[in-house]
């Protein structure tokens, strides 16, 4: 058993397979994005403070629209910045 | 009934009473017009994410309140634009699922909720197999179960103080070699 424990991380299996993405929202029955959550919202923006696109986050088309309505109402109310660097 | 929402930012130079004084005034203005407060949210002195008015904090309100027409919302919206003190405004609309949200929010589920889900996955890994693969979606085989049942628990041993995200990753690593393996 200890020598085939080994053996498997000799090369990592999952090295070179795509990792299928999902919307979030759909999988955990989320049906509201709280503009007033900063630290949630984080998790959509890049190191700048742009909206991360739907082909990296996964999102639907229907959550990416609320999600993007939700950082800028964040942004209005100065609990997202704008323009910055090194966000994260 | 429609319901509605607004956030504002006030002064934070005020003293801790004028700031009340400030957020009550619209409280009360809300009222007057023939809507129902729901809820009254301090969320408190926060900084900003860029200066507004050479200020670098603000104290945020948020009311939600419910009536039979957006008659109110003009009004509201013309007073906070006048008010000195108010630095920044935001009233929206809330659908059901809004609502719904803060009701949940108020009663303290939003937070847990979150904090659950995270480990109850953490659980399924270690758990039983049928969970782990409705949870995760990764373990391939019912084989795999004995061995990554086996080496887990060993490994969190090791790193407890790990985040959750890179913990359940490793558990069903090692299951395809596993099978190639056996096969």
């Amino acid at each position: 058993m200890a020598s085939r424990d080994d053996i498997k991380f000799l090369s990592n299996p999952k090295i070179g397979q795509k990792r299928q993405k999902y919307c979030r929202f759909k999988k955990f029955g989320i049906k509201h994005i709280d503009y007033r959550d900063p630290d949630f919202l984080l998790q959509f923006v890049n190191g700048q403070g742009k909206i991360l696109p739907r082909r990296i986050t996964g999102n639907s088309l229907k959550y990416q629209r609320k999600v993007a309505t939700a950082i800028k109402r964040a942004r209005h109310l100065a609990m997202l910045p704008y323009v910055t660097d090194m966000l994260k | 009934m429609k319901n509605y929402e607004v956030t504002f930012i006030v002064d934070p130079v005020l003293s801790g009473d004028e700031i009340k004084a400030t957020a009550q005034t619209y409280v009360d203005q809300i009222k007057k017009e023939g809507f129902e407060i729901i809820h009254v949210d301090e969320m408190g002195l926060r900084t900003l994410a860029y200066p507004i008015n050479r200020r670098n904090s603000g104290v945020y309100f948020t009311v939600e309140f419910q009536g039979p027409n957006g008659e109110l919302i003009d009004k509201l919206e013309l007073a906070l634009r006048r008010d000195e003190r108010i630095m920044r405004f935001l009233c929206i609309k809330l659908d059901k699922y809004g609502v719904k949200y803060n009701e949940d929010k108020r009663n303290g589920l939003i937070g847990k909720v979150k904090k659950k889900e995270k480990k109850s996955r953490d659980n399924r890994g270690r758990g039983n197999r049928r969970d782990q693969r409705r949870g995760g979606g990764r373990s391939q085989s019912p084989r795999d179960g004995g061995s990554s049942r086996s080496s887990a628990p060993a490994r969190e041993k090791e790193a407890p103080a790990k985040t959750e995200a890179p913990a359940p990753a490793p558990a069903p690593a090692p299951a395809p070699a596993a099978e190639k393996e056996e096969e």
